[in-house]
């Protein structure tokens, strides 16, 4: 639909960055579902206000990254300064692209906060989903005010009543209420851009205060360095100041200062109540803290703004290169991917079945599949990732305590207690699977905390799990349980004490330490049982009988067998054999090289591999990009 | 100097069976020289060409000791040509006194008088191959043979003065134990000296390899395969028969192939015919395989060498491990590299090796390490 802006970009002479009076300002963001159509939304937006030409207008325009792309997923937010005129008057909108998933809660709060409002986009087809939301509560803690909006309402399978109803109920106005717009077409847009003036509030910054500005997203780039972005709250930041990091008191250089529209756009400064970005020549994304505040070196603030916190990985998983020769590639790249990822920790790891690797904290499940994809696209390695495992903090009889990031750094001797990080999970999903998710749940070690219906036949479940229990194969039994249709978030609060058990898997009676794993007493048999079986089948024959067991401690719990080999001989060799089965053996004793030895047993490395990433915790893709 | 030994394949067949991959042809026209009857004059203008590259090489051996016809089926050809081929050869070497001279046949290409004509012209022993005694399994196989002839060949071949092997393969998909039994007995009823059984190797590139990707025929089961021999091992045994090599048994050391044995004990042989390989002194060469290519090669005076490579001392040795432990003999521990010997004990622990043979200083395979001698060999090897 073409709409011709109501004021070109260079035209709006009294609102330029660093001078636009904050009752003109609107700094706003989307809150949405993977796929209802945020990205689509916001390009429409880019264009109806003029900033991009239609012809310029790559689909998707905010996303970056391909991965974002591939799977419409937004991992780092931008800001964009629009201008919109509403009545004659001209207002700059800054649109602030927030995370989508549960992994990234922090980022999502800290871009929550650099915002007066939220568009709350649910797809009219669909319904809100369980991150949606979770990240309306969100919005709504931090006193945002909500623009409920349902899009793709030309979709054949719209129905906009229905979810305008439910939508309604949970923000708490009437249905009529509701915009309706189309993301795709542009109907419906500008009336939204009205609403966004109309309705939000402005900014109240203390525009004489010394200078506060919160980072809420901090990028790598290449070939600048850092890119910081921030919201001004109080006082001024000219490109001529120096700034410090009031977490850390760090100086930093103003090399360039300025306001993406959508590309960026230097400026002299800017103002209270503005959005905008910087850039000071530093290169990790560690020396710029998301939730940090900046301040002026000169006259600056004593106090910095509320809500500051290091992210804090919750998901451990071990990386190996499959070629062991690609282990110092995989160090590299982790260390350049550090520079673009706070949340980033690894250490180095060595494993008898898997050899030499990292061991990664991961925010979360999505984290740890971004991460990984990334590290095998953009490096062009292949790579095996252990189960991940999260945190457990073990107590010894004697006082001592222990954190356990790696199951196979368990500590011996007498335990007395353990806890495990435990997460509050909302699972919508429609009423007629209530009973098997409840069974579900149950199953997982949850406790039900509530159940609301959200519209006749729609029902947010609320449970306390074990985060354990969530990223080992959680939303994959989710999935196949209510044919796809659940949707869950969850965050994680707190500890709990379990009766945990680490669970050692034994071929021949050495540990293989790649699969050892810390589960609740009541699964450790099922564990062991399915572990040993499933390498039972993957581990060729040897020589011996080689018995596979399961153990806690040194109570075997399960055992297999992989029963002797018998045959491995040629039986012709005559004179026109010799050379071939010379060269033969030549190939088989190149295989053995690469088999890993558990004590005397061979094993090769695509077993192990196999036995891995057969493993449910990997939900597909397909699966992933359907949640 | 060394024995020398001789190899001469007749690459023609009246069928090709479905496991086969053997350098065989079922026509016998082909073109550019290389048919069927213009076969024994090929093979001996290679003999002549093959002497006087010895020779320049500076290799002139004194007699040779043994001679294997082998196929194909060489007795798809005339006796006469057999017999042409043996007497041009022994005209370069002489044979020595007692020399074995052995051919390849099949129960239903050759008759009483075909045999006692081979006798006559110097053949000393025949080789057939029954494979099987069970229709059924014949006829997965592709033989054509009727099993009942084969107690009249070796009766014939008996009465004609020649020494007999049968050659057995188990493993057959459909074949059940109490099958291979039956051959087994059957073969062992014709009071043979001297006994082969190989297990069905299904190579990549023949028929029954295909029939297996089309889910035709079940895969092999090592398992089974390996009762199977355990079975043929019993029953030669009680026979009277004794294993010298994994595949092979005969009656007393006397009857074991002393071809064979050249092969394994890295003796010199040559290859004579379309596919053959030869070895002198750790040079391995093998002949260009279409009977036609290597007829136009030998009218132009060249020998029909396809390629060659000379094995590197460390490849010889391994070759000498891979051939000697397979044998009863076995292998002198001398032989196995320093740093693989405690490997031996492992292997003795483990039941692959005899315990007093090992003590005596030679690794010699027990049973159960025969059906594993694979496995041995690549942990002695260096």
């Amino acid at each position: 639909m073409p709409v011709t802006p109501r004021i070109a970009a260079d035209e709006a002479l009294d609102i330029q960055p660093a001078s636009t009076p904050q009752e003109r300002l609107r700094n706003f963001c989307i809150i949405a579902h993977i796929d209802h159509g945020k990205s689509t939304l916001a390009d429409r937006m880019l264009q109806i206000t003029g900033i991009v030409e239609e012809r310029a207008m790559r689909a998707q325009y905010l996303d970056r990254m391909d991965i974002e792309r591939e799977r419409g997923i937004t991992v780092k937010s931008q800001a964009v300064r629009m201008p919109w005129q509403v009545d004659g008057v001209d207002y700059a909108l800054n649109m602030i692209d927030t995370p989508g998933h549960v992994d990234f809660t922090y980022e999502v709060s800290r871009s929550l906060a650099a915002c007066e409002g939220a568009i709350l986009l649910v797809d009219a087809a669909q319904g809100i989903e369980a991150q949606t939301l979770a990240n309306l509560y969100l919005a709504m803690e931090h006193d945002l005010t909500i623009i409920p909006v349902l899009n793709k309402i030309d979709l054949p399978g719209a129905e906009p009543e229905k979810y305008a109803a439910e939508i309604g109920q949970l923000v708490g106005v009437d249905p009529e209420e509701v915009l309706r717009v189309s993301g795709k077409t542009g109907v419906g847009v500008p009336e939204l851009l009205d609403h966004v003036v109309r309705t939000l509030p402005a900014p109240e910054g203390q525009v004489e205060a010394p200078c506060r500005a919160m980072i809420f997203d901090s990028v790598y780039d290449t070939y600048r360095g850092v890119v910081t972005y921030v919201r001004v709250v109080d006082g001024f930041l000219r490109s001529r100041d120096r700034i410090d990091m009031m977490s850390t008191g760090a100086h930093h250089e103003l090399l360039e200062i300025g306001v993406s529209s959508p590309e960026p756009h230097p400026t002299q400064g800017i103002g209270p109540g503005e959005v905008g970005y910087l850039i000071t020549g530093v290169k990790d994304v560690r020396q710029s803290k998301v939730g940090d505040t900046i301040t002026t070196s000169v006259r600056g603030a004593e106090e910095p703004l509320a809500g500051y916190a290091d992210p804090k990985p919750m998901v451990y998983s071990g990386l190996f290169p499959i070629d062991g020769s690609d282990y110092p590639i995989l160090r590299d790249a982790l260390d350049k991917l550090k520079l673009n990822d706070a949340a980033l920790v690894y250490e180095p790891e060595t494993s008898t079945a898997l050899g030499f690797g990292f061991r990664v904290g991961f925010l979360g499940l999505l984290h740890l599949e971004i991460v990984r994809e990334r590290l095998e696209r953009e490096f062009d390695l292949d790579l095996i990732s252990t189960a991940p495992s999260v945190v457990y903090d073990v107590v010894m009889e004697d006082g001592t305590e222990v954190e356990v990031l790696n199951p196979s750094d368990f500590p011996e001797g007498k335990v007395h207690s353990i806890a495990e990080p435990v997460a509050r999970a909302t699972i919508l999903v429609p009423s007629e699977f209530i009973g098997a998710v409840m069974e579900l749940c149950q199953s997982k070690r949850g406790n039900l905390g509530g159940m609301d219906y959200l519209s006749e036949d729609r029902v947010e479940l609320r449970y306390t799990l074990p985060l354990a229990e969530i990223v080992f194969d959680f939303f994959d039994q989710l999935k196949s349980k209510t044919r796809g249709y659940a949707s869950l978030d969850y965050d994680v609060s707190g500890s709990q004490t379990a009766d945990l058990v680490k669970v050692d898997i034994l071929l021949q009676g050495e540990p293989v330490d790649a699969f050892s794993a810390i589960v609740h007493r009541d699964k450790a048999y099922s564990y062991g049982v399915d572990m040993s079986g499933k390498l039972k089948n993957l581990i060729p024959r040897q020589q011996f009988e080689v018995p596979i067991q399961a153990a806690i401690g040194s109570r075997i719990i399960a055992r297999e067998n992989i029963r002797a080999m018998r045959k491995d001989v040629l039986s012709k060799c005559y004179g026109g054999d010799i050379s071939r089965k010379r060269k033969l053996l030549e190939k088989q004793k190149e295989g053995k090289k690469r088999m890993k030895n558990i004590g005397s047993v061979e094993v090769p490395q695509e077993a192990f591999i196999a036995a891995l990433s057969s493993d449910a915790a990997e939900p597909s893709k397909d699966e992933k990009k359907k949640k | 100097m060394t024995a020398l030994s001789a190899y001469i394949h007749v690459p023609f067949c009246a069928v090709r069976c479905g496991y086969c991959d053997f350098n065989t042809y079922t026509n016998a026209e082909l073109g550019g020289g290389g048919s069927q009857a213009e076969y024994a004059d090929n093979a001996m203008a290679e003999m002549d060409l093959t002497l006087a590259a010895d020779r320049a090489a500076g290799y002139e051996y004194v007699e040779i000791s043994t001679v294997f016809f082998g196929g194909g089926t060489p007795t798809l050809l005339p006796a006469d040509d057999l017999v042409r081929m043996l007497d041009h050869l022994r005209s370069l070497v002489p044979l020595a006194p007692g020399a074995e001279v052995t051919t390849e046949a099949n129960p239903d290409s050759v008759t009483r008088a075909s045999l006692s004509r081979l006798a006559d012209g110097g053949i000393t022993r025949v080789s057939i191959g029954m494979q099987s005694a069970v229709p059924s399994v014949l006829a997965t196989l592709d033989r054509t043979h009727d099993p009942e002839r084969v107690p009249q060949v070796v009766q014939w071949a008996k009465e004609a003065g020649l020494q007999v092997s049968l050659d057995l393969i188990y493993g057959t998909p459909g074949e059940t134990l109490a099958d291979v039994e039956t051959s087994v007995r059957a073969a062992l009823a014709c009071e043979v000296d001297h006994l082969s059984a190989y297990s069905l190797i299904i190579e990549g590139n023949t028929a029954m390899a295909r029939q297996l990707r089309r889910g035709e025929l079940e895969a092999p089961d090592p398992d089974d395969m390996a009762d199977k021999y355990e079975l043929v091992d019993d029953l030669a045994a009680a026979a009277g028969l004794s294993w010298y090599e994994v595949s092979n048994w005969a009656r007393t050391p006397e009857h074991r192939s002393r071809h064979n044995l050249a092969y394994w004990r890295g003796g010199d042989w040559w290859g004579i015919g379309p596919g053959a390989h030869r070895h002198r002194d750790g040079l391995r060469a093998w002949n260009v395989k279409h009977p036609s290519r290597y007829a136009r090669m030998l009218a132009t005076g060249e020998l029909p060498v396809a390629d060659s490579e000379q094995v590197a001392a460390e490849d010889r040795l391994v070759e000498r491990i891979m051939l000697e432990l397979r044998i009863a003999d076995g292998l002198s521990v001398d032989v196995v590299p320093a740093e693989r010997r405690d490997m031996l004990a492992i292997h003795r622990d483990r039941g692959h090796l005899d315990p007093e043979a090992l003590t005596a200083g030679r690794a010699v395979l027990t049973r159960e390490g025969r059906l594993l001698a694979d496995a041995v060999i690549r942990d002695l090897v260096p």
